[in-house]
This record gives C-alpha cells, sequence and structure tokens, in this order.
C-alpha cells in the first residue's frame, strides 16, 4: 500500500454523529437490522477536443442512507441535509416504506451474519489524486494528445478525455460495524478520427489504456507507454481507413486482452452474479444460464478456463476493504478446469445459498451512492493466465486461418447472457501463424458456452493486462459501478465472424 | 440546534451574489423520488430519495477570451453553495479560452419563480400497491411469476444567470414496467409505459395483459436467422429513434463522423434521409410529454454548451416530410455549419403522414410474420450507416393470416434506424410510447407509430427465454 491517507476534509464531516442519531431511532423503532451509509463522491470531467479543452466539470455527491429491516421487508430512505434532525426523519422514513412494503413481500428478508469489523479504515493503493492536480496542468497532458494524433495526415479530429473519482463511504450498523474507506480511479481516453480519401469511409481508432485502481501517476510515470501508443495509433488508423472489408465466415480468433476483458464482463461477470442467476434482474438486464441447478456441473468453458471473482486485487475499480454492507471482501473462484463452481454474493444471497460461502456474503454489495439502495454488483472478474510461459505470438502462430482482435468497441448480449456480438478496435487477419495486415467491418458473434468451449489454449502471465470499465450498469433504479476484467491473450476456434456492412444491407 | 434550511431559489441568489466573476449561472434541482422493485411475485427493493444540488457556472474575460468553470455539488445550506462559487470561480481564472464562448441569455423572471418544488414521495403508489399485491396473488394461483419496476420523480429546476434570468421548471416523470413468465420459465411477456402520476396504472390490469400475452405463447415455433416482415410496436419504434436523436449532433456531422455527414464536407441537411412524409421532432410543450422549455448545460461538450444554459427552446424538426432540417446544435456549432441554434430538446416524436389506425390494424394486415414486443441491449455497431445491433425480448409473436398463432424464439437483430425510416411499409398512428432500453434512466418521453417492416434483419437465433 502507498502512503495515501483518508482525505481530513471527508474526516471533519458529522457522518459519525448522524449515523449513532438514524441508527438509534431505527434500533428504537424495532428494526432487527439497520445500516447507515454516509457517502462523499467526487468527480471530474475533462473532455479535449482538436487541441481545445472543451468542458470541464466537477461534481460531488454528499449524503446519507438509512436502510433497514423490518416486519421481514427492506425500507430504503435517503437524504442530504446534515442535521440530527434530518437523520431522525430518514431512519423514520425508511421505517415507514418498510411498513409499507411488507405487505407486498412475501418471503420475510434475511441477510447472511458478518463478524463486527469495529471502526476499520481503508484506503485504496494510489499515489497522487488526480484531484489534487491543477486542471490546466491535466488539460494541458490531453491538448497534447490530441495535438501530437493531428499532426498525422491520417488524423482529421482527435479527442481525449479524463475522468477522475475520489470516493468516500462511512457505514455503521447495529451489530457495531463501523468503516471508513477511500477509492481513488481514472479513466484516460483518446481516439484518432479520419476519412479514406478515395472512398469516403470514416472511422476512427481509440487507445486500449484501461480505467484503473490509481491516481495520476499512471498518466506520468511510464508504467503504460502512452507515447508508444500516440506515436502507432496514426498509423494504425490509416490503415484500418483503407484495409479491405472482411470476408464473413468462420475463423480462429485470438484475442487480446483489450477485447477480451469486455467479453468476460458481459457473459462471465454478469452470467454469475447470483441474483441475476434467481431470477432479481429479470425485469431489466434478465437472467442467466448459469442457473443454481447447474452448480458444479455446467461445463462453462474448455479445461483451461479459469476463473476468479475478487475485490482485492491491487488496482481493481471493484477493489475494497469492506462492502457496502460491512462484509470484508475475499476472492474465491468462479469457474474452475470450465467449469462452474462459484457465485458473486451479497448477504441476502450469501443467506439463501449459504452452502456457498459457509453462509457469509463475498462481498458484492456496492450502491453508487448514497440515493441508492446497495445491491449485488461485480467484483473484479478474471480470467487466469496459463502456468507456462505462452506468448501471444505463439497463439498466433498455431492459427493457419484467422483473426487478431485488438482494443473493445461495440457489445451487445441477449436476456439470459447467451448470444453476443463485439467488435474491437483492430482486427488483423492471421495467414499461415502470421499477422498479415488489417480488415475492416469486422464483428464477432456466438453463444456464450460455444464460445469458452472452444478456448484451446489461453497465455502465460505476461499477456495477462488488468482491464475494465467505469460504466456497468445494473438494477432499478439504475446505478453505475466500475470493475476490473483481468486476463491473458487466448485462442479460440471456429468462432462466426459478420461483416457488418452485409449486415446493413449495404454491399 | 437547527440549521436554515434554504430555498432552492435562495441558493441561486446566493451563488449569483456571492460569485465575484464576469458573469454566472446557478442552477438548483430539487430531485424527490420513490420506488418499488419486484421478483418471484414478491416486493424486492424500494426507496425514498430526496436531493437538492446546486450547479455554478463561472464566467471570467482574461486576456486572451472567455474561460469558464463549473462546479456542482448537493448542496443545501448557503455555506455549501459558497463553496462551489469559489471553486467556480477559481477554475474559470485558471481556465484557458472556450471555443465555445457567447453572451449569456439575458431575460427576467419568470411568474413561478418564487414556487416551491412540489415533491412526490412513497404515497403516488398508494393505490397501485395494493393492486400489486392483489396482482401477485392473481399470477401465483394462475401459474405465472412476476418482475417489474415503477419509480416516480419530481425534478424542480431553477435556473438564475447574472444577466437577470430566472427560470423554473417542474419535471415528473414516472415509469412502470412488469415483466411476467410462466412457472418453468420458458415463455416470458411484458408490459410498460411511461406515466406521470400513476393515475394511470393499474396493477391488475397489467397482470391480466401479460397473462394474455402468455397466453399467445401456448404453441412455440422455431424460427431460424433470415430477413422477415416485421411489426415493431411503438416501443421499439421509441427505442430505435432515440439512438437516431442522439447521435444527430451537428458538429460530429460537419467534422465528418456520423451517418448524418455528407461525403466531401458538411452536413446532409436538405437531403432526403427517410420516405417522404416521415417527420421526426422535438417540442418542450408537446401535450403528455413536456420537459425543460430551456436549455440546461453543467459542462460543454459537442453537443451541448454552458454558454447557451438558458436559452429557449421550442419545436424543432430534425426530420421534415423526410428530409432532414436539423441536428442537435450550440451556437457555437450553429456557427460552424452556418445553421440556426436548434440545441437538444428532452423529448421525441415521429409522425408518419397517413399513419392510421393501431397497432392490432398492421397486425390484421399481415400475412406472414413477427410481431415484437420490444427490444433489448441496443448499441451501435457502425456509425457510417448507424448500424445498431440489439435482441428481441419478452414475446416474439408469429403472425399468420392477420393472427397471432404462436410464439417464436428471440434474436439478434442488426439494423439502423435511419436506413428504417426509408424500408418501413406500413405506420400506425404515433401513440404515447415508452423505450424499454432507455426510458428507465435515461430518456422516457416519447410517442410514436407502430411500424411494419418488411425486410428486418434477424441476423442470429437467440436462445434466451
Amino acid at each position: 500500500m502507498t502512503g495515501a491517507e483518508l482525505d481530513p476534509t471527508f474526516l471533519a464531516l458529522p457522518y459519525r454523529d448522524l449515523g449513532d442519531v438514524a441508527l438509534a431511532r431505527a434500533r428504537e423503532l424495532g428494526a432487527g437490522h439497520a445500516d447507515f451509509r454516509f457517502e462523499r463522491v467526487r468527480y471530474q470531467h475533462l473532455g479535449v477536443r482538436d487541441g481545445m479543452l472543451q468542458g470541464a466539470a466537477d461534481t460531488e455527491d454528499l449524503g446519507f442512507a438509512v436502510r433497514v429491516i423490518h416486519r421481514g421487508a427492506w425500507g430504503f430512505a435517503a437524504g442530504v441535509v446534515l442535521t440530527p434532525e434530518e437523520a431522525t426523519a430518514v431512519a423514520e422514513r425508511a421505517i415507514a416504506v418498510a411498513v409499507v412494503a411488507a405487505e407486498m413481500t412475501t418471503s420475510p428478508v434475511e441477510i447472511a451474519p458478518e463478524p463486527v469489523h469495529d471502526d476499520v479504515t481503508w484506503v485504496s493503493a494510489y499515489d497522487r489524486n488526480p484531484l489534487t492536480v491543477a486542471t490546466a496542468e491535466k488539460a494541458d497532458l490531453l491538448i497534447g494528445w490530441t495535438n501530437r494524433l493531428r499532426g498525422h495526415a491520417s488524423v482529421e479530429h482527435a479527442t481525449a478525455s479524463l475522468d477522475q473519482v475520489q470516493e468516500n463511504k462511512y457505514y455503521a450498523d447495529l451489530t457495531g460495524t463501523r468503516t471508513t474507506q477511500q477509492r481513488v480511479r481514472l479513466q484516460p481516453h483518446f481516439e484518432a478520427m479520419g476519412t479514406d480519401p478515395r472512398s469516403g469511409v470514416f472511422d476512427s481508432m481509440s487507445s486500449i489504456a484501461p480505467p484503473v485502481g490509481r491516481g495520476w501517476e499512471y498518466l506520468t510515470d511510464g508504467g503504460y507507454d502512452w507515447d508508444a501508443e500516440l506515436a502507432e495509433v496514426p498509423d494504425l488508423l490509416a490503415e484500418k481507413l483503407s484495409a479491405p472489408s472482411v470476408e464473413a465466415g468462420s475463423y480462429d480468433l485470438v484475442i487480446h486482452p483489450s477485447n477480451l476483458w469486455l467479453t468476460i464482463h458481459e457473459s462471465i461477470g454478469h452470467a454469475t452474479e447470483l441474483d441475476r442467476a434467481l431470477g432479481y434482474e429479470a425485469n431489466y438486464a434478465g437472467t442467466s444460464f448459469a442457473t443454481y441447478d447447474k452448480l458444479n456441473t455446467l461445463q462453462y468453458g474448455s479445461n483451461v478456463m479459469n476463473v476468479t471473482g475478487d475485490r482485492t486485487v491491487h488496482h481493481g475499480l471493484a477493489t475494497i476493504g469492506y462492502d457496502d454492507e460491512g462484509v470484508e471482501t475475499q476472492a474465491w473462484d468462479i469457474v474452475r478446469d470450465g467449469r462452474l463452481v462459484g457465485y458473486q454474493l451479497d448477504r441476502a444471497m450469501g443467506h439463501l445459498k449459504a452452502e456457498l460461502n459457509g453462509g457469509r456474503s463475498n462481498g458484492c454489495a456496492y450502491a453508487d451512492s448514497s440515493g441508492h439502495i446497495p445491491i449485488q454488483r461485480m467484483a473484479n472478474v478474471s480470467l487466469q493466465p496459463s502456468p507456462e510461459d505462452i506468448t501471444t505470438a505463439d497463439l498466433i502462430g498455431r492459427v493457419e486461418r484467422g483473426l487478431y482482435v485488438v482494443g473493445d468497441k461495440s457489445w451487445s448480449i441477449d436476456m439470459q447472457r447467451f448470444n453476443f456480438q463485439f467488435t474491437g478496435q483492430r482486427f488483423f487477419r492471421i495467414v499461415d501463424g502470421r499477422l498479415a495486415g488489417q480488415v475492416r467491418d469486422a464483428a464477432y458473434q456466438a453463444t456464450t458456452t460455444d464460445f469458452w468451449n472452444s478456448m484451446e489454449e489461453v497465455g502465460g502471465e505476461d499477456t495477462w493486462v488488468l482491464g475494465g470499465a467505469f460504466n456497468c450498469g445494473k438494477a432499478q433504479p439504475g446505478q453505475v459501478a466500475s470493475v476490473s476484467h483481468g486476463c491473458p491473450s487466448a485462442l479460440f476456434r471456429d468462432v462466426r465472424i459478420l461483416n457488418t456492412t452485409d449486415e446493413a444491407g449495404q454491399r | 440546534m437547527t440549521t436554515n434550511v434554504w430555498t432552492p431559489q435562495s441558493l441561486v441568489e446566493h451563488a449569483l451574489a456571492t460569485s465575484t466573476a464576469d458573469a454566472c449561472v446557478a442552477i438548483a434541482r430539487d430531485t424527490t423520488d420513490a420506488n418499488l422493485r419486484w421478483a418471484n411475485n414478491t416486493l424486492t427493493t424500494n426507496g425514498v430519495m430526496h436531493n437538492l444540488g446546486v450547479t455554478v457556472i463561472s464566467v471570467v474575460h482574461t486576456g486572451d477570451g472567455v474561460a469558464t468553470g463549473s462546479m456542482s455539488g448537493s448542496a443545501t445550506t448557503q455555506a455549501q453553495v459558497t463553496a462551489l462559487v469559489e471553486a467556480a470561480d477559481a477554475a474559470a481564472r485558471a481556465g484557458s479560452p472556450a471555443e465555445d464562448a457567447h453572451a449569456l441569455a439575458g431575460g427576467e423572471a419568470a411568474a413561478d419563480w418564487d414556487d416551491a418544488p412540489p415533491p412526490t414521495d412513497i404515497h403516488v403508489f398508494d393505490t397501485f400497491a395494493p393492486a400489486l399485491g392483489e396482482a401477485f396473488g392473481c399470477a401465483g394461483a394462475e401459474g405465472r411469476v412476476l418482475y417489474g419496476f415503477v419509480s416516480h420523480s419530481h425534478t424542480t429546476t431553477y435556473l438564475g444567470t447574472s444577466t437577470g434570468l430566472r427560470l423554473r421548471h417542474v419535471q415528473p416523470t414516472g415509469h412502470y414496467g412488469c415483466t411476467g413468465k410462466d412457472t418453468s420459465l420458458t415463455r416470458s411477456a411484458w408490459v410498460g409505459g411511461a406515466t406521470r402520476d400513476f393515475s394511470d396504472v393499474d396493477a391488475v390490469t397489467m397482470d391480466q395483459t401479460l397473462a394474455q400475452r402468455l397466453g399467445w405463447a401456448e404453441r412455440q415455433v422455431d424460427l431460424p436467422a433470415g430477413r422477415y416482415d416485421t411489426i415493431l410496436p411503438p416501443t421499439a419504434v421509441a427505442d430505435l429513434m432515440i439512438d437516431a436523436y442522439w447521435y444527430a449532433g451537428a458538429r460530429t456531422a460537419h467534422e465528418g463522423q456520423s451517418v448524418y455527414s455528407k461525403r466531401g464536407g458538411g452536413t446532409r441537411i436538405g437531403e432526403q434521409v427517410a420516405r417522404q412524409g416521415v417527420t421526426l421532432f422535438s417540442d418542450p410543450a408537446h401535450p403528455g410529454l413536456e420537459c425543460t422549455p430551456f436549455v440546461t448545460a453543467g459542462t460543454s461538450d459537442n453537443e451541448q454548451s454552458v454558454f447557451d444554459n438558458g436559452l429557449p427552446l421550442g419545436r424543432t424538426d430534425w426530420i421534415a416530410d423526410g428530409t432532414l432540417r436539423s441536428l442537435i446544435q450550440t451556437r457555437h456549432s450553429a456557427g460552424l455549419t452556418g445553421q440556426p441554434v436548434t440545441p437538444y430538446v428532452d423529448n421525441l416524436v415521429l409522425s408518419v403522414d397517413g399513419g392510421t389506425g393501431s397497432i392490432d390494424d398492421l397486425v390484421a394486415d399481415t400475412e406472414r410474420g413477427l410481431l415484437l414486443t420490444c427490444m433489448w441491449y441496443i448499441r451501435e455497431v457502425d456509425p457510417q450507416s448507424l448500424l445498431l445491433t440489439g435482441l428481441t425480448r419478452d414475446g416474439v409473436y408469429l403472425v399468420e393470416n392477420g393472427e397471432i398463432t404462436g410464439a417464436v424464439n428471440n434474436f439478434r437483430w442488426n439494423e439502423s434506424p435511419v436506413d428504417l425510416l426509408t424500408r418501413f411499409s406500413h405506420a400506425s398512428e404515433t401513440v404515447p410510447s415508452f423505450s424499454r432500453e432507455w426510458g428507465d434512466d435515461s430518456f422516457s418521453r416519447t410517442a410514436t407509430p407502430a411500424l411494419r417492416v418488411p425486410d428486418f434483419n434477424m441476423s442470429s437465433v437467440s436462445q434466451a427465454m
């Protein structure tokens, strides 16, 4: 861990007193369980286009919530007025909502117990909070990126952006758990756009840098080679613009982690959220084919498929010390040797399927603000690398006719997590074990279990990258969460490739 | 100990009075919100929430131009607003010249400026909730499982500028949605819609409609991927038209990066992009879809400008009689494109000349085709044509000789909404509709017809149920 410390401006806020008042009132009114959550989340967005700072905006969400289990039902209320009177009122509102809800709650709510964590703190691993860096310095970096890109003939327009978050949470409940935590994360991005003068086709090429649970040092310490990427993107764009249109058909695919992380997110991460598998998301994004009866029997993928869930990996976007129900975070297996062996849980799920984790939650509860109720959100779900030193070039070398896919672009998956379709930043032909130039207009489409069972090999540790997203959406009302996915490069056999202009009926 | 709780208007006045910038915009938004969620015939989560947030945009004239700073936060006290103002002023002073700089809109105080924000609360569901309990009982007894969500919110916006403008707008937003499955989870149906106050939503009717639609799935037919004569209900048309609208930014079109770009430079404004008779428009005063009649912007980007805060909005035809008329503009992009200033409006209507009757009439007229319920997971695949991908869900019904004769598997489709506006064969009349994909959180004020498309591209089969 680095030297990052809890922000004193957060520590100065009256959350302890408000929490004591709210919990006392909830206890007085007979709540069996009550928790208090106080959050301050600070955001800054910077957007640059063609050498100009287009937009800069800072936002701070500050408020608290009370959640109770009363008469067998959940009750949730939230507010932003930071007074003891309002804390009392919010507790009373939560109880009142539970009373209304109890009439329509046919199975009483029960949650898994958790050891008491009395007055613990946790801070994520970063060196320099980006919100403490002068805006002009950050803007200048992004402006410089767009100017460098536009220095090339193939680049007509370039954009760059930086989203930065500092999230502070205080949690307290009737058992005596109290947690005070702080996380910092950021998402840098750039994109180069151009047109092919002969065909009139336009397209873009983006950075494949992932968002990370790190600070400003991610942009300056050389750990990620921004210079190399800025230098190569214009030529990659030029090549893409004049590339031949892909021939649709069946191909072997080698997929780079910068694309595969998203396939993992959609087809494994979401599919193994237990609440989804039990139907709780059915009215929103749907259910899962990985139903509970298939635990330990479903052959999710080939025997080189090993997937873990955790909220502990260094710099992981879902990483934290204790979740939003006071549960200490953990790591566990989801798929082992291709077989489904685990799920992501919150305390209600941990109680419902006590056999999964010794009667305990595995710490996946999260709310994106004080105004929203905590729900089970995705842990960092990651595909493990091979223990052997297999390189991406080795995987490419095994392919006679295929495509090498780098960078993510569009995504879509159906309501049971079966049929998916993805595009990418660039697709290279593989001919007799070698790369043979880009093709354009490609998308890959498959059924989840067919796809993962066609995975012949995974790359070794040196190919492993921790990718991720800032914008995972779940639940009603909708909530946003950030999550990471680590994976190596991987080789898949006989995957369907579509030509997107054929799909549009325009060839 | 008591602390003053300030009114949103007074927080706006305090911000404007405290700023030492050359100009200032202050926006206060008071939001109250209530929701109920259910699954497996029981209530799951719920919530009531109150939020009061303030955005301060400071404008400073520097040697090189005009710079801004934008700070937003939950703010219920003068002290919190002062902190926002000081940060916004400082950010503007340290900022670089803005390319979209324009004089702030001037004006005076609206007549309702002093009115308090009307709240909503859990009692908006006082009629709906017991009926939902009844629906759970009915569904359980008849072998149906219900999953769904209702939400109601009131957001009152108070916008003030240092140029004298004081504007207030109350925005109710509500919606309901319910999925019904049979106990074997092999059949699924959905109903949903937008509502302003839940006076028009009945849970028992909701369940009965689901029962009817589940009944249509008695006979199950497997169909392969292919192009089908397909009836898109108003909700699916709303999904598609919202994306056609969201990607209609003038700047990106002008700079050669969208389906609305003209090859060789400029936009396609003035070109025919849809069948004659097709009109796609927004209007803040459209009955039943009323929305904010002035610009609010917390940051500047391709489609919005902080300098445009307070500009009045009116009816805007994006497509009129098949011709592209306007794209989403700021005053800055209007200057770049040489077009009128037509900013984003928070509702959308599609109408087709000669579109008559209901979706039932389109069905009755179809010899063999598919009737969809709704769409899901819609994402842009290729900006050249605005090709989108998505799924069908919760009921794809087979129509034979004008009758619904069974249910079909789901599909993944790949289609462009702009292209569909040139290929549809029939349209019903326009009715209020609710986009399942975007209606929950992003865009719920639409009115669209049902459209029949003779050759809709069902690209691959989805075995999802």
